[in-house]
């Protein structure tokens, strides 16, 4: 077994964490700090992945440190350190104290924040089998076999699977007298069969591309996938691609799978209604929003069947973005962003929320790691479920094109104008897949889009999907958030123009 | 950028090279007496600092100290890796043995090559004193500046200034041992004019080679030229691609060049190597010891990076090589490998385009119709063999007509395939450092491209 202080001992390092939080506070305060919010946190990581029947990374990791974000004089300042002693801490301290007087050189008036009540808890993600528990040598076992699997079928020419899992204790402390523990186990896998022909790369990824899926949750999660069943399947369809039609450049009816429709919220949803993006704080880099403040109750975001949500807390289930608290402080909410097609909500943060009128942080300040400011990012953005099963929503079909597992996305930088492809397509005719089609795309405008919406799937069929991979910030943070969706339809959308000329 | 204020001045400063040294045969003490046939061990340590403004005033501004030592162990043909930022000798042990036993839970690797013993390297000197000095208050001062001239012009700056320093040393059970330490500094800005905007952006090693006032004086200037915005139909288009839109395009093509990834029979250079690919005048190195790049002159295994002609007059003629696939393909390593374990080999990661010389004036001076491309945004692949890419036009773009910048145009989104772009280049400025936000940085120049595929305009 791996030595206890490597990965299993941030329980023990509890009490000290909470001094060292409290050495901050103090610190801070005791230089002319307004208010001060302090986040001590233990990472832990293992990252397996095979290649072509071999193990490729095998690698396990952890960081500590604590990151320390002020008001002085009006203005943020924020720094972080991985000296845990008390000197480190205070030094650390009075350097974001410094950071903060520098910021109110160039400030245009004082920071404010809507009231939040202090907390004193401690959470921890439900969680059945520890993935850090579980023997390398069955983690390894079971990948390579998935692997193996895929190679059997004539055609492959690179297989590749990984498993990752993440461990994240933080103690959070505030100058209102907060004191807030959590941990969370992440766990993901994905498998991927790739087949090169003539002058063709295709590539097929199960349960979805660009890692798998992701959820809060332990071992139990790579177990409910199931990779071995579906290896064989996505290996044949890797190679059966290159004798697929090429998806038709048209104007018609698109479905979608669960997880291309997750992806699909993510960047035309769960985007633009970041209020840092709404209100300029991201033009130089993410960019802003389509979504401004006068189209809030206003705009038709969507058909009357889209209800979209922002739901961090623990009822919506386990996805990337669930917490009891953000790292702000305040606690995990449900917000409506979509309500019967109505634009209704943003995601807001204790400073937005005060600079737009809100009585109350929506609670999404997350940040990466204990060297990063929290900045607003997606929990989980859900479009609710509707009705029936995908096979139902194929037979009420008479002409259209069903697109599964995400392989491009691309969208402009208010949020507005996007184009993603996908790894496979489905031709459907008269209420059935009657061929396959290779390289499909489609694109659109975000309103345009959702308003076309015309049947979501049922709530069995509804899964919440993780992208663990969300880039936002400078210096940039990557992120995950969740997105629960079941397949659904659209009508009058553009396909096929991302090969229209080649 | 020299002023310094006393309060706001910080005392951290990068451990020495010695003690860099001194930690490393420590860990490599631990991993001899813990079993380990053989240990290599990776110190990385970051002082950076980044001041962030939007709105015209500083809404977040950061610091960070952090060092991390990565373990690499062998033992009996296996090979595994832990990372800890906890340097007391019973965590650095604890990370030894866990690098060992995620080691002993796998196969044996086939093949698996003993580490690299003693290298010589060439000297290169990265370390500006000037950017590790610069100071919150320097930053804030700068980006005042920049905002105030935004008022002045009516308009809204939002942008990052940041320096930093940062060092890297490997040293391994076999007696190889180096370091590096570099400094960086980056001044980024865009201009709001609403409903339009422009932006421009520089990364150097020191912070006296760009001047943000200039930067900002540029966005503001191209910012209130891309007002009024008319719409074009999509189609194919003569472009001029500044410097920043022309390395997020071509960024995508490098991963390509890597032994492994043509093993693997994922690049788009398969059938393709030493035969005519892109135009004649396209011609391509790697060049880490380019008096414009930043970086280590050695790779994740400390193997000193050479320089690789990778296209010469549109020929792709050379890949780079890691040990493992050096060996594989019974060659040298070039010095492009990765840390190990890893799943993709290596990647050249300093690239130098040979360039022409023409300029930015001279190509609009040149065009009869066509778009002037500030930036290009949100790039992915569409298709891996055809290196076909989407993504945005961003922060600037301009209709070309008889050669002057005559309007303002609506955003487009591009489908282009990256072989075809460097196959239809009618001009080039000479290639200098550019810095963007898909790519990391490179030498190239701006160009002039025919039949860019411009396949979508925005509503903006």
């Amino acid at each position: 077994m791996l030595r206890p202080s490597f990965l299993q001992d941030a329980q023990k390092s509890g009490a000290s964490m909470w001094d060292l939080t409290t050495t901050a506070l103090d610190s801070a305060k005791l230089r002319g700090a307004a208010y001060v919010d302090v986040r001590s946190m233990h990472i832990r990581q293992r990252d397996l992945t095979t290649k072509n029947g071999q193990v490729g990374t095998l690698a396990q990791s952890e960081s500590i440190g604590i990151g320390i974000r002020v008001l002085a004089n009006g203005a943020w300042g924020f720094a972080s350190t991985d000296k845990l002693t008390r000197e480190g801490v205070s030094a650390c301290a009075a350097q974001a104290v410094s950071i903060a007087k520098a910021s109110a050189l160039a400030k245009r008036g004082d920071v404010k924040m809507v009231p939040e009540n202090a907390y004193i808890d401690s959470w921890q993600a439900p969680l059945r089998k520890d993935p850090f528990e579980i023997p390398l040598e069955t983690q390894l076992e079971l990948l390579l076999k998935a692997d193996a699997a895929m190679r059997a079928v004539k055609g492959v020419t690179l297989t590749e699977t990984d498993m990752q899992f993440r461990k994240i204790d933080s103690w959070y402390a505030s100058s209102i007298g907060s004191r807030i523990h959590q941990r969370k186990v992440i766990s993901g896998c994905g498998i991927v069969a790739t087949s090169f022909k003539g002058t063709e790369i295709q590539k097929r990824s199960y349960p979805n591309s660009f890692g798998g899926q992701y959820q809060l949750a332990g071992y139990e999660l790579i177990e409910s996938l199931d990779l071995l069943r579906h290896a064989p399947r996505v290996a044949e369809e890797s190679v059966a691609l290159h004798s697929a039609a090429q998806c038709p450049e048209k104007t018609g009816t698109l479905l979608l799978d669960g997880s291309q429709l997750g992806l699909q919220i993510h960047e035309s949803v769960g985007h633009p209604i970041e209020l840092d993006r709404v209100l300029g704080q991201e033009a130089n880099f993410a960019g802003t929003s389509f979504l401004t403040l006068d189209k809030l109750n206003k705009l038709k975001y969507g058909s009357e069947i889209v209800n979209v949500v922002a739901d961090a807390r623990i009822e919506h289930g386990p996805g990337l973005g669930t917490f009891a608290y953000d790292d702000e402080g305040v606690p995990a909410q449900c917000t409506d962003i979509i309500k019967d097609g109505q634009f209704r909500g943003y995601l807001s943060n204790r400073e937005m929320a005060q600079l737009i009128g809100l009585s109350r942080s929506s609670g999404t300040m997350r940040t990466e790691s204990w060297n990063r400011l929290p900045i607003i990012r997606m929990t989980n953005i859900s479009i609710k479920s509707g009705s029936g099963s995908p096979e139902e929503l194929i037979a009420g079909t008479d002409d259209g094109i069903w697109m599964e597992t995400n392989r491009s996305w691309s969208i402009d930088d208010r949020r507005y104008q996007f184009q993603f492809s996908t790894e496979v397509g489905w031709e459907i005719k008269s209420g059935k897949k009657v061929r396959m089609l290779k390289n499909p795309s489609y694109s659109g405008v975000t309103t345009e889009f959702w308003n076309s919406c015309d049947a979501i799937c049922g709530k069995e069929y509804w899964t919440l999907w993780g992208t663990p991979n969300c880039g936002k910030g400078q210096p940039m943070q990557t992120m995950g958030t969740g997105h629960g969706a079941s397949p659904a339809r659209f009508r009058n959308v553009k396909m096929g123009i991302a090969f229209s000329g080649h | 950028m020299s002023k310094k204020s006393k309060s706001a001045k910080s005392d951290a400063h990068l451990a020495s090279e010695s003690d860099l040294k001194k930690r490393i045969e420590s860990v490599l003490r631990l991993g001899k007496i813990s079993g380990a046939d053989e240990t290599e061990v990776q110190l990385d340590e970051t002082l950076d600092a980044l001041t962030r403004f939007a709105n015209n005033a500083i809404h977040q501004n950061v610091a960070e100290h952090g060092i991390a030592i990565s373990i690499r162990t062998v033992v009996d043909g296996r090979t595994a890796r832990a990372t800890t930022n906890r340097l007391d000798e019973d965590s650095l042990r604890a990370a030894v043995q866990a690098s060992l036993q995620l080691a002993h839970s796998q196969p044996k690797i086939p093949g698996l090559l003993p580490m690299p013993g003693k290298q010589r390297y060439r000297k290169i000197s990265r370390f500006a004193s000037e950017t590790a000095a610069t100071t919150p208050e320097d930053r804030a001062r700068a980006v005042k500046k920049s905002c105030d001239l935004a008022i002045r012009n009516g308009q809204v700056a939002a942008g990052i200034f940041s320096t930093g320093q940062s060092q890297l040393a490997i040293g391994n059970s076999r007696g190889l041992f180096t370091a590096h330490r570099e400094t960086h500094a980056e001044f980024s800005i865009t201009m709001q004019d609403d409903p339009a905007a422009s932006w421009a952006k520089a990364n150097s090693g020191s912070v006296r080679n760009f001047d943000p006032q200039k930067l900002a004086a540029r966005a503001s200037e191209k910012a209130q030229m891309a007002k009024d915005a008319q719409e074009l139909a999509p189609g194919k288009y003569t472009v001029i691609l500044e410097p920043a839109a022309v390395l997020d395009l071509v960024g995508f093509l490098f991963y390509d060049f890597a032994a492994t990834a043509v093993a693997d029979q994922r690049s788009c250079l398969l059938k393709r190597i030493n035969k005519p690919l892109f135009g004649k005048n396209i011609s391509i190195t790697d060049d880490a010891y380019h008096l414009q790049q930043l970086g280590a002159p050695f790779d994740g295994e400390g193997i000193p990076r050479q320089r690789v002609n990778l296209v010469q007059n549109g020929v792709p003629r050379n890949l780079v090589y890691s040990r493992a696939s050096a060996k594989k393909a019974k060659t040298k390593a070039t010095g492009h490998g990765f840390a190990l374990p890893n799943d993709y080999g290596e990647a050249p990661m300093n690239l130098v385009f040979s360039g022409g010389d023409s300029s930015i004036e001279k190509m609009i001076a040149a065009t009869d119709r066509g778009l002037l491309v500030t930036r290009v945004w949100y790039i992915r692949e569409v298709d891996p063999y055809e290196k076909i890419m989407t993504g945005m036009t961003r922060d600037g773009l301009y209709l070309v007509e008889n050669g002057k910048i005559t309007n303002a145009v609506r955003n487009f989104r591009f489908n282009q395939s990256l072989i075809e772009l460097l196959q239809n280049v009618e001009a080039m400025s000479p290639a200098s450092r550019a810095t963007a936000e898909e790519a990391f940085e490179m030498v190239v120049p701006a160009m002039k491209v025919k039949n860019f595929h411009l396949t979508e305009p925005t509503k903006f």
